[in-house]
């Protein structure tokens, strides 16, 4: 049994009796060996995922009742919490953190039957677009180990694409989950703000981010939305899924559909050429799909990457200022300190990117500031919500190339947190206005991976996952050259 | 001038203010009333108690306040070591009005103190000093109270005097006892910081004060303070000070404190809850009679004295005691025994913890005193063993002896033999007549307060005359 198959094909072949979960985990887990110590796409490994195939082969043999996933490998992004295991965030401030309770998306997979493969490596506390900021070391693009393989959620994306695991979940606060599923040919989805618990996901900026699957086929995300949406009554945030069956139609085709593109993400200086010219044809691939084009300008996007950090360090400032080491955390003597000491030197083991971001989120909401920065950001955000709002009644879809750019090699934007910066210029949108997007692998240019941006408004996910499943379908692309 | 900061703890509700962990904590050892949320585990997240909204909405409403359209809760952040997650979870007034309540008023003595500002918000862990010197002196931490729901009441500084402080502290503690939302002799429940100023000085705010007791002293030490200064030509800095337990004095705080800069973000974990006027309704006729309400009710209806009134309906345990008790007729007479009798015997949190008096207790004793059974007297002696075993009215009565002498012959004899035990009160009582209660009293003492009054005076009258 080959590891390149798809979440239903996964299923339709346990079912059968053509694998069985201990073979697959076993095999997923021997590629993972072979594997790591080139990509680095793990953190931690779930020793137990033997042992637990093993008790739901038992279970299918003896036609007991069995979830939905039936040991189906699922790796996690370790900002994620999963009982009894290390939750690190990719950072030294919790590398011997271990939680005692479970993110409801994961309980949610685990009542499903999914084996929890491992834990995913990611930027220091999710803030990066490379993983380059990872305390453990970065994770290299299966497509190219000289090339990153986006962020933050890059663990998740090298995983899913080494065949590591069948799907990953990451956290997308402003475009973590698009930018590496985009750079490295994967299907990364966004969902509605509210529409997936983000209890035990540790927050970063906790008013804008979402966890979302990663996959390498449109069908597999939305199946694992299917499992992990609704709401929550421990995240007052959630919004109720009405039991949508998200895969369910997914065929259905956008014949008629309305479709934007939107100027200000697919034109301008900052654009790739290569990135630039794929997209337009996927334009043309909409068009021939029965979808009706036109440009729209959401002239407020030039403002969105400032506001995005703007409110993101404010809130980062205020979310990760608990990591004090004083309850849990690294080992740390105490003698010679003093309170206000102690967290001064504790909180040093932040690495450089956090401790950046932790300076401008100490700055932008103080006394004095406030209303050039935080509050201004706010403003820009409300009137990006409604021009987004707006477009929204006369069209069914927003579209982009996902990242504006081609992957880049590491150590390449390292050192201009400006330009890195701008490498969210087309995903920060859709957190910003709590609408859903995907991102959806297009074309492979020079071995290196190009996707296309889908949006769709509040609670559409149905419709999106249409219109990116037809994408999907007009193209024929091969997996990462392992 | 004076202004208060009043942290009262919601002391009667189930749970925390965003998780399930219970909001009575006093009962557990430390550090195990804890859960992710209320420690901040990465990845937690506040779950908002719906309950702490009502019953902060119901102070809000007794307390006169305006009540917000919808409310917020927005992030005070700072570093302390009681503090788990580094920032609190509390409301503030950013964007319009969106905390619990503003512009409220008490009335004291014919003044109005107004109230600027009620929040709810989530209490701290408690931090315990142990060690015998600052130097070998260790600081452990107890999250069990961290996440307790805590109203904050800031008036505007109307209050003259320690004294007014006295009264209006005195008079909260009452309508929150009173709404049934806090117990405020728990230790801890409820707990004020001050802000006290004299005629063209600044602001100076006290912490740190341990009790009401205190409170007082605190203010007194504070304006004595600030007066001397002002005579001595020295300007009076705005500061915040902090009350010395031991010495009794306020001491400066380092200035960094005041200039802390608390970054007040929105909480959005906690979406806008919209008060709809259809709950804000519900929330409001389920809230019970108030203190002067039931004061004027007491007065009019029963015509019970304004004083007794006054002690009735301001304590809880009284009131509800009187409203279980009474009937039409007897209300008066439960009053009362209430606030003569009673009061004495369950005047501690703890001895009204332990009593075992019951409602029905009282309407039975009354009962009996009315159809002549016992005395007065002897009822209140009854009571005092009913507080403490609970027994029926008439187990009491049959069991100790209580029943009224009313047998003339009986009566006589004890009363004869006191006369003749009594020969100088005896010649008074015969030169002037009031000096024959004396004699009553030693009758009373003798059958412990089981004779007759109206039958041991006219016996003793006759036998002295002859």
């Amino acid at each position: 049994m080959s590891l390149a198959i798809s979440a239903l094909e996964y299923i339709s072949n346990v079912k059968n009796g053509n694998t069985t979960a201990e073979e697959f985990i076993a095999k997923t887990l021997d590629q993972i060996s072979k594997h790591e110590s080139k990509l680095h796409a793990f953190i931690s490994i779930n020793e137990k995922a033997l042992d637990q195939a093993r008790a739901i082969d038992k279970k299918i043999k003896l036609k007991e009742k069995i979830g939905a996933l039936y040991g189906m490998p699922i790796s996690i992004k370790d900002n994620i919490s999963i009982k009894d295991g290390k939750t690190t965030c990719a950072s030294k401030m919790l590398q011997d953190y271990v939680s005692p309770y479970d993110a409801t998306v994961v309980s949610k997979l685990k009542s499903q039957d999914a084996i929890l493969i491992g834990k995913v490596n990611l930027d220091e506390f999710a803030m990066g677009v490379a993983t380059e900021f990872s305390a453990f070391g970065p994770s290299k693009n299966p497509w190219n180990t000289d090339y990153v393989p986006g962020g933050s959620s890059g663990g998740s994306a090298v995983s899913v694409s080494a065949l590591e695991c069948i799907a990953s979940l990451g956290s997308d606060t402003g475009g973590s989950v698009r930018n590496p599923a985009s750079f490295c040919s994967l299907v990364g989805l966004k969902p509605t703000y509210g529409l997936v618990s983000r209890y035990g996901l540790v927050s970063y900026a906790n008013s804008i981010e979402q966890i979302g699957p990663i996959t390498r086929k449109v069908e597999d995300a939305a199946l694992l939305l299917n499992y992990i949406s609704g709401r929550d009554v421990n995240d007052n945030t959630t919004v109720d899924s009405k039991n949508q069956d998200y895969l369910a139609e997914i065929g259905s085709g956008i014949q008629g559909k309305k479709i934007g593109v939107i100027k200000e993400m697919s034109k301008g200086a900052g654009l790739d050429e290569n990135v630039e010219s794929a997209f337009w044809r996927a334009v043309n691939s909409f068009e021939k799909l029965g979808a009706k084009i036109e440009e729209v300008s959401l002239d407020m996007v030039e403002f969105t990457v400032a506001t995005y950090y703007v409110l993101t360090t404010a809130e980062a400032g205020s979310n990760l200022s608990r990591y004090d080491n004083l309850r849990y955390g690294y080992p740390m003597d105490l003698e010679g300190y003093e309170f206000k000491s102690y967290i001064s030197k504790a909180r040093k083991n932040f690495g450089p990117e956090v401790t950046r971001r932790m300076i401008l989120g100490g700055f932008v909401p103080s006394a004095g500031f406030a209303g050039k920065y935080l509050l201004k950001a706010l403003k820009v955000k409300n009137k990006l919500k409604r021009q987004v709002l707006e477009a929204f009644k006369k069209f069914d879809f927003l579209i982009s190339p996902t990242v504006p750019i081609l992957p880049f090699k590491f150590g390449e934007k390292i050192d201009d947190p400006l330009a890195m910066y701008m490498a969210d210029i087309n995903t920060v949108t859709a957190n910003l206005t709590g609408v859903p997007a995907i991102s959806v692998p297009f074309e492979i240019h020079n071995g290196l991976p190009i996707g296309i941006q889908i949006h769709a408004d509040s609670l559409q996910e149905k419709q999106l996952l249409q219109a990116a499943y037809a994408l999907q379908e007009t193209t024929n692309l091969p997996g990462a050259p392992l | 001038m004076i202004g208060l900061e009043i942290h009262c703890q919601l002391t009667n509700l189930q749970s925390k203010l965003f998780c399930s962990c219970k909001a009575n904590y006093r009962e557990f050892e430390p550090n195990t009333n804890l859960c992710p949320v209320c420690i901040g585990l990465p990845g937690s997240l506040p779950k908002l108690n719906r309950k702490a909204v009502e019953k902060a909405t119901m102070i809000a409403m007794a307390l006169n306040c305006k009540t917000p359209q919808r409310l917020g809760f927005f992030r005070k952040n700072y570093f302390y070591p009681d503090s788990p997650k580094n920032f609190q979870i509390t409301q503030l007034n950013m964007y319009g009005p969106t905390s619990i309540g503003e512009q409220g008023n008490v009335s004291i003595e014919g003044k109005d103190i107004r109230i600027r500002r009620i929040q709810l918000e989530e209490d701290p862990g408690r931090l315990i000093y142990e060690g015998a010197s600052e130097r070998t002196q260790i600081t452990l931490v107890d999250y069990n109270r961290a996440g307790t729901p805590l109203v904050e009441i800031v008036t505007e500084p109307d209050l003259d005097n320690p004294r007014q402080v006295r009264i209006f502290l005195n008079i909260l503690s009452d309508l929150l006892e009173n709404l049934g939302v806090s117990d405020p002799t728990l230790e801890g429940a409820m707990r004020a910081d001050v802000n006290v100023s004299i005629e063209g000085g600044l602001r100076v705010e006290v912490k740190n004060i341990g009790s009401f007791h205190d409170l007082e002293k605190a203010i007194h030490f504070e304006l004595t303070r600030q007066q001397s200064l002002a005579k001595r030509g020295i300007p009076v800095a705005q500061e915040t000070r902090h009350w010395d337990d031991k010495r009794k004095i306020t001491i400066s705080s380092r200035s960094k404190e005041e200039d802390e800069d608390y970054r007040y973000i929105l909480e959005g974990d906690i979406p806008w809850v919209i008060l709809d006027s259809q709950s804000m309704e519900k929330w409001k006729n389920s809230m019970p009679e108030s203190i002067s309400s039931k004061k004027e009710r007491y007065i009019t209806k029963y015509g019970i004295p304004t004083q007794v009134a006054d002690v009735l309906s301001s304590d809880k345990y009284y009131s509800d005691l009187f409203e279980q008790a009474h009937t039409e007729s007897n209300a008066k007479e439960i009053a009362n025994m209430i606030t003569t009798d009673l009061m004495g015997l369950v005047d501690t949190r703890e001895k009204r913890e332990q009593s075992k008096l019951r409602p029905k207790h009282l309407s039975d004793l009354i009962e009996i005193i009315n159809n002549g059974k016992v005395t007065r007297s002897s009822a209140k002696n009854a009571l005092q063993k009913i507080v403490k075993t609970g027994k029926s009215v008439s187990e009491i009565v049959s069991q100790t002896g209580l029943a009224k002498i009313s047998d003339e012959g009986e009566l006589a004899k004890i009363i004869t033999e006191i006369l003749s035990q009594e020969p100088t009160a005896v010649q008074q009582a015969k030169e002037n007549s009031q000096a024959i209660n004396y004699l009553v009293g030693k009758v009373m003492q003798k059958t412990k307060g089981t004779a007759d009054p109206a039958l041991t005076l006219r016996i003793l009258k006759e036998k002295i005359s002859t």
